[in-house]
């Protein structure tokens, strides 16, 4: 990175930082043409790694990423070569996860729709939900059915795997909830709320290290909090005046609850009572996700260690505890974030709502959708926001300000579901058009195109350690992606 | 005060009979007699306004009992074997599914592999339509002896870029009036009904020069456009052009319908 060469009009000053505002080397004069691979290998020599890693590069105030080069960024956000450029990094994940390329198993047995299917957090076991009321576990390495768990009286709409994936949680329209244990492959029937279950959600791992909470919300406008070592219902959480649609239980301890009533509410499991109530869509509040989701989701099992590599071996809560505010400090800054996409066709992006104190408006507003957003999703490292809608189309944000970065076209159908890889690299979407697609970060391309389903794709999900993904819908397949 | 309800005002004031409710009861009781005797004797104009309220009657008490029968039914069925067809994740509940119908769903895929038969259309045999039926000599030259041009008294399509040749050589003439664009098409799974353009006329089983001419009779294969019906192949593309067969005599009714073909 010497400069000799190049004359004046070519070169410009930048000043190095990561998220939390620690400087690495002090100004430094670089050419205007620098890629983000030259400034990585730059940055990896400053920060003195034994081992390069990968990083991303952002302009500053306006967080305009640097994409193919810095002249460009510059260029764009409009800023003047005069001042030093604040050049914000983040680390990158060392893994990287293959895009999916083939389907590997057409997996048939379920005989009405699948509705919902999820990956065990050890990614062995794929468990789905299907309107014949049966839940189904297939071997995510055998790609072969395990076992049919029968009990429901109703369509399966939620499935959740307790985090140390010892359990599966099961939620049916006629407002059942049962537990299924993972080595037995019996379940226990929880009493029920009065309608159907629109979604479940463990205690993180770090919280509480037997798994025994779990919170189901429901269509009759109530959540509740259930033992599930005693079956019984530990609290009953009553303030909404509509259906709740998504629950979420944070990693700070508090539960975020999104409602038709229009309002996202923070409870505490402790004592259920509603500690705050957020009164800031328009309409439906539809999906809600937090910048940790993807650690949450990986539970006991860190997946994709940045040291450790492939680690299916179970933590113990202080490790967890501890990975658990790593990747908080490391995305957000040590800010837990939220987003709610709704039916008023906006997203909305918050931080730390957990704290009383706390700020009641959102960082951003964000607009753009010209339909009803179904689906947000946060990347493993926090960069990112993608959202899925009606329109078509899915939209990318900056996880940090809220700002729009792109729209994905390519769909011909509304967007059900969005997932991210492990890496946050690849997005995965699922659409009414009954495919599937794979979407690049880097390029802003679709990546791939996964056809294959003969009716609307409803769910989709992508294994934590990002080996494969698995889809499935109308059709009543089961179809596992690999690349 | 009303004439007629001197009647119930001396019922008020003085009470009834004591033996009303049992006359009532008999009356009742041979009312049916009564009414067949009517039945039997009446002729004539009293005869026909008879029978008419009489079946009247019994229809409207057939179409009580069978909505009797019906609710019994419905309540009756237990309840714990009534999973609903049609399963929708959690996000979809809520929704209107006013799109619904619109969508080709995968059954009718799967049902049409079953059949095997590839053309398997509505109306299978169809009556073949004589040229001297279809056609109209027109006599041209000056003394009206020329006898080589043709009007086409049928229903045609006519594509958008097409212009009339000039009258000396134009041999067939399709009327303007006979003209049409748009077809009432009906999804025979969905059974529902779009009005939809026409693309183009895929066969004529008449024969392959009214194909050609783009002649629309009874049984004749139709390309529409089903574009906006949202309905999507296997790879995710948005279909465009389906095939449908007519099932009316469009000349005679002044509008095409058709049953698309799945």
């Amino acid at each position: 990175m010497e400069s000799e060469k190049c004359t004046g009009a070519t070169t410009t000053l930048i000043q190095l930082q990561s998220a939390e505002g620690q400087k690495a080397g002090g100004v430094l004069d670089v050419p205007l043409h620098s890629t983000p691979k030259q400034l990585t290998e730059l940055l990896n020599h400053l920060l003195e790694n034994e081992e390069p890693l990968p990083y991303a590069f952002f302009l500053r105030p306006s967080r305009t990423e640097i994409n193919t080069s810095l002249e460009d960024a510059l260029s764009t956000s409009s800023q003047t070569r005069e001042t030093v450029a604040q050049i914000e990094y983040t680390p990158q994940s060392l893994f990287r996860v293959r895009p999916l390329t083939r389907c590997t198993a057409s997996l048939p047995g379920h005989k009405e729709a699948v509705l919902v299917a999820t990956f065990s957090p050890d990614a062995t076991l794929i468990a789905t939900g299907s309107g014949d009321t049966t839940v189904r576990l297939w071997s995510s390495h055998g790609q072969m059915p395990e076992a049919t768990l029968e009990g429901h009286r109703d369509w399966v709409l939620a499935l959740a795997f307790s985090p140390d994936a010892a359990k599966l949680a099961s939620a049916s329209k006629d407002g059942s909830v049962r537990v299924w244990d993972m080595t037995t492959k019996t379940g226990k029937a929880l009493s029920s709320h009065r309608k159907w279950v629109t979604d479940l959600c463990w205690q993180p791992f770090h919280l509480d290290e037997r798994c025994t909470l779990l919170v189901s919300s429901s269509k009759d406008s109530t959540l509740r909090i259930w033992n599930t070592a005693n079956s019984t219902c530990a609290k009953l959480l009553a303030g909404h005046t509509a259906a709740v649609t998504t629950v979420v239980w944070s990693g700070e301890g508090v539960i975020y609850s999104a409602s038709q009533d229009r309002t996202i509410k923070v409870w505490d499991p402790t004592t259920g009572l509603p500690t705050r109530s957020i009164n800031a869509h328009g309409h439906w509040v539809n999906s809600m996700t937090l910048s940790t989701d993807y650690i949450l989701k990986c539970g006991a099992f860190p997946a994709l260690d940045e040291e450790l590599g492939y680690a299916p071996k179970k933590m113990t809560m202080q490790e967890a505890r501890q990975r658990y505010d790593d990747a908080k400090r490391k995305s957000t800054g040590g800010k837990e974030r939220m987003v709610s996409g709704s039916d008023d066709f906006t997203l909305m992006l918050w931080e730390d709502i957990w704290r009383k104190e706390g700020n009641t408006k959102p960082i951003t507003r964000m607009t753009g959708h010209q339909q009803l957003v179904n689906c947000v999703a946060f990347s493993p490292n926090g960069m990112y926001i993608a959202s899925a809608s009606f329109d078509k189309s899915v939209r990318l944000w900056d996880g940090t300000t809220g700002r729009f970065c792109y729209t994905f076209r390519g769909h011909v159908g509304a967007v059900y579901r969005l997932v991210w890889s492990a890496d946050g690299r690849l997005l995965m979407s699922a659409s009414k058009d009954s495919t599937c697609k794979v979407w690049d970060m880097r390029t802003r391309k679709l990546k791939m195109d996964l056809p294959g389903h003969s009716d609307e794709v409803y769910t989709v999900d992508w294994s934590t350690d990002g080996r494969r993904a698995v889809s499935a819908g109308k059709d009543k397949m089961v179809k596992i992606w690999h690349h | 005060m009303a004439q007629g309800e001197y009647i119930e005002l001396h019922r008020k004031r003085y009470g009834v009979r004591m033996d009303t409710h049992e006359r009532q009861r008999k009356r009742n009781a041979r009312e049916a007699r009564r009414r067949a005797a009517q039945a039997r004797n009446l002729t004539g104009i009293k005869a026909k306004l008879f029978n008419k309220q009489r079946f009247k009657e019994k229809a409207a008490m057939k179409k009580a009992i069978n909505q009797h029968f019906e609710n019994d039914k419905q309540s009756s069925r237990p309840r714990d074997d009534s999973v609903q067809d049609g399963a929708l994740p959690a996000y979809l509940l809520d929704r209107e599914q006013q799109a619904r119908s619109k969508v080709l769903s995968n059954t009718l895929k799967q049902k049409r592999k079953e059949k095997g038969g590839k053309w398997d259309v509505p109306l299978p045999k169809v009556r073949a339509i004589a040229e001297d039926e279809m056609f109209k000599v027109i006599k041209t030259g000056k003394r009206q002896k020329k006898q080589w041009k043709r009007m086409v008294t049928k229903v045609t399509y006519v594509g958008e870029a097409f212009t009339r040749k000039a009258p000396k050589y134009e041999r067939f003439i399709r009327p303007m009036g006979l003209r049409f664009k748009k077809a009432h098409v009906t999804h025979p799974e969905l059974k529902t009904t779009f009005c939809l353009g026409i693309i183009g006329v895929k066969k004529n089983p008449s024969s392959a020069m009214f194909t050609q001419l783009g002649v629309i009779t009874r049984g004749t294969i139709i390309e529409v456009n089903v574009s906006e019906l949202g309905l999507v192949t296997n790879s995710g593309k948005v279909v465009w052009g389906k095939y449908a067969q007519v099932t009316n005599n469009p000349e005679n009714d002044g509008c095409i319908n058709a049953v698309l073909c799945v």
